[in-house]
């Protein structure tokens, strides 16, 4: 899977990304107060940072910043930030609630998702989600420790758990 | 910008409120997994909304508290799942009502190629 061709492509990709993130850390409030010194060594770095991370930082390449992936991207972010909200309600109410609803378990289930990214994006999602913990992931196999079971099958704990959040993700990570 | 700066204010109250509900979820919940599930959930939230807060009052920083609202939220369920499994590992059994747990199964396994070895 290694050619030259893919190599230049995340090489690009990674440039990019991190020289965005440079100049989001220095930006100085207005357009016009750019140094042109920082911004130079923002190139440098972000090179540097490049070539010695661009295997282990992207698996697509420039793929990865097709308009239509930052939309699915964009929608993920909504569902997941709505999922976020709700779960701070659910933990603060089984916090306050003297007779502290609980009722733990570990669960496991099955993913579709093949890229290892994505399989931790999942997984950091989980964790956020309402009364769910990522504990670990072996291969394609979720192990969530759930704060309030309500079905010990694998199937239905998929449906309940990671089925919106896998529904986008596959459209991005195909 | 009268409305940002108040906007950063009831940010940063909510994010108090978080944070004091999971000190005290980390205080009432029975063992480590959920008292884990309390922690990363509610300070992801309040660490996020209090930075956020500081971003809308002071607009010269919103753009870097973006970057760390990210990376918090990147950042704090990969810790608390190093921390779990890791409890795990170390044979801290968790408290459970309805027996259920698949984790196990796969423990004993690595367990027995630990002691081979």
């Amino acid at each position: 899977m290694q050619d030259g061709k893919s190599s230049i492509s995340k090489f690009i990709y990674t440039f990019i990304v991190v020289f965005i993130i440079w100049n989001a850390f220095t930006w100085p409030g207005k357009f016009t107060d750019i140094q042109l010194a920082e911004v130079l060594t923002g190139i440098f770095v972000s090179i540097v940072l490049a070539l010695l991370t661009n295997k282990f930082f992207s698996s697509f390449g420039l793929k990865g910043i097709l308009p239509i992936k930052i939309l699915y991207f964009v929608q993920y972010l909504f569902v997941f930030l709505i999922a976020l909200i709700k779960a701070n309600y659910d933990v603060a109410r089984r916090v306050i609630l003297p007779s502290l609803p609980i009722n733990p378990g570990i669960i496991e289930f099955k993913t579709n998702l093949k890229n290892d990214f994505a399989k931790m994006v999942l997984a950091n999602s989980i964790t956020l989600t309402p009364g769910t913990l990522t504990l670990d992931v072996i291969d394609d196999t979720f192990y969530v420790h759930w704060i309030d079971v309500t079905t010990e099958d694998a199937e239905q704990a998929f449906k309940e758990i990671a089925e919106p959040f896998e529904k986008i993700l596959l459209k991005i990570y195909k | 910008m009268e409305i940002l700066k108040y906007i950063g204010y009831g940010l940063l109250i909510i994010g108090g409120i978080f944070l004091f509900l999971g000190a005290l979820g980390i205080y009432r919940m029975p063992d480590l997994y959920n008292r884990l599930q309390a922690g990363t959930k509610a300070s992801t939230i309040g660490a996020m909304s209090v930075i956020l807060g500081v971003g809308f009052i002071q607009p010269d920083w919103l753009i870097k508290t973006l970057i760390i609202v990210v990376f918090i939220a990147v950042a704090n369920p990969l810790s608390s799942h190093a921390i779990g499994r890791a409890a795990y590992k170390a044979g801290l059994k968790p408290i459970m009502k309805t027996k259920m747990d698949a984790y196990e199964k796969t423990q004993n396994i690595q367990e027995t190629k630990e002691v081979k070895l």
